[in-house]
């Protein structure tokens, strides 16, 4: 079994409320210096057989028409290792 | 005759029976629609009404637009069926891309419940010719992710064409771009909007008013001249 991870941002264009909560309580918790914060989705798919081209177009596709809404977000997908020491 | 108006039902709908009411109301004979029935039985127009379709999981209306019912209504609105998407419906008619843009959280992160003043643009749609253009109007706006995002270009497009049919005034109630509170698309016969005429059809309740019932008038009309 191998593990592809798609990450789906807001595009930088987009206006993020939510980062911007998170980065304006940083302070009073004690983080200085940190000036943005955008929040994100990462999905891990945890896939049956090899992790070929075309399994890794397979989900390309899945990203662009479902993981991600492409007018607002941008995503990215890459295979994870999964480290044989943890199992 | 009358014309025969449907009303999809999704899991986690909420609006679906105020919305065959205000199609009753109207005049026209309500039909309820499910989620994973592919058959409109033979619908003249369908609305997509408010609520939480899925949960809201992964994004507003993301799972609802791959719904077997969808796949129907995508193909017979681009072939001219009228639409109506209320709030979430409208949310699903952004994710099946019959209408441009997405919509996002409010800016201020509350969910938000007013009466809202709107200002009805564009009153040629299949839901609007029974308000005259520029009119000031007063329904229910209820939501958590009612912000209207789109690129410059699809906003410059929209206004150029005439296509902002609805936008908020004196307050926009959740940081949407350019104050808009609804849209249409080119051909006229897809609109889609945040605040809830269907909860503005009696004086009863609501707003007081009945500024949501032409929504249900002008489509009645269109269909029953057609």
């Amino acid at each position: 079994m191998a593990r592809v991870v798609v990450d789906v941002m807001l595009k930088p264009e987009i206006l993020d409320p939510q980062g911007q909560a998170v980065q304006r309580a940083l302070p009073r918790l004690g983080f200085d210096g940190i000036s943005d914060v955008r929040q994100g989705k990462r999905f891990e798919l945890e896939v049956d057989g090899p992790v070929d081209e075309a399994a890794l177009a397979r989900i390309h596709d899945l990203a662009e028409s479902f993981l991600a809404n492409t007018v607002i977000e941008d995503f990215t997908v890459r295979v994870e290792e999964v480290a044989e020491a943890v199992k | 005759m009358t014309a025969r108006i449907g009303v999809v039902t999704f899991p986690g709908s909420l609006d679906d029976r105020d919305s065959r009411r205000a199609i009753r109301l109207a005049g026209a004979e309500p039909v309820a629609l499910w989620h994973k029935d592919k058959d409109l039985k033979q619908v003249d127009a369908v609305v997509l009404c408010g609520g939480f379709s899925y949960g809201d999981y992964l994004r507003v209306g993301a799972i609802a637009r791959f719904s077997p019912v969808m796949d129907t209504i995508i193909d017979q609105a681009k072939a001219g069926l009228p639409v109506l998407g209320i709030c979430n419906g409208f949310q699903i008619l952004t994710e099946a891309h019959l209408l441009p843009g997405a919509m996002l959280g409010n800016d201020h992160l509350h969910f938000i419940c007013r009466d809202q003043k709107l200002r009805v643009e564009n009153a040629d749609t299949a839901w609007t010719t029974d308000y005259t253009a520029g009119q000031e109007i007063h329904i229910p706006l209820k939501n958590m992710d009612g912000r209207y995002v789109a690129d410059d270009y699809t906003l410059d497009e929209l206004e150029a064409e005439g296509r902002v049919a609805f936008r908020y005034v004196d307050f926009n109630p959740n940081g949407s771009l350019r104050d808009i509170a609804g849209i249409t698309n080119e051909a006229g016969n897809v609109v889609g909007l945040m605040p809830h005429p269907e909860h503005a059809v009696e004086p009863l309740i609501g707003t007081g008013r009945t500024d949501g019932l032409p929504f249900f008038t002008s489509i009645l009309k269109k269909l029953v001249n057609a």
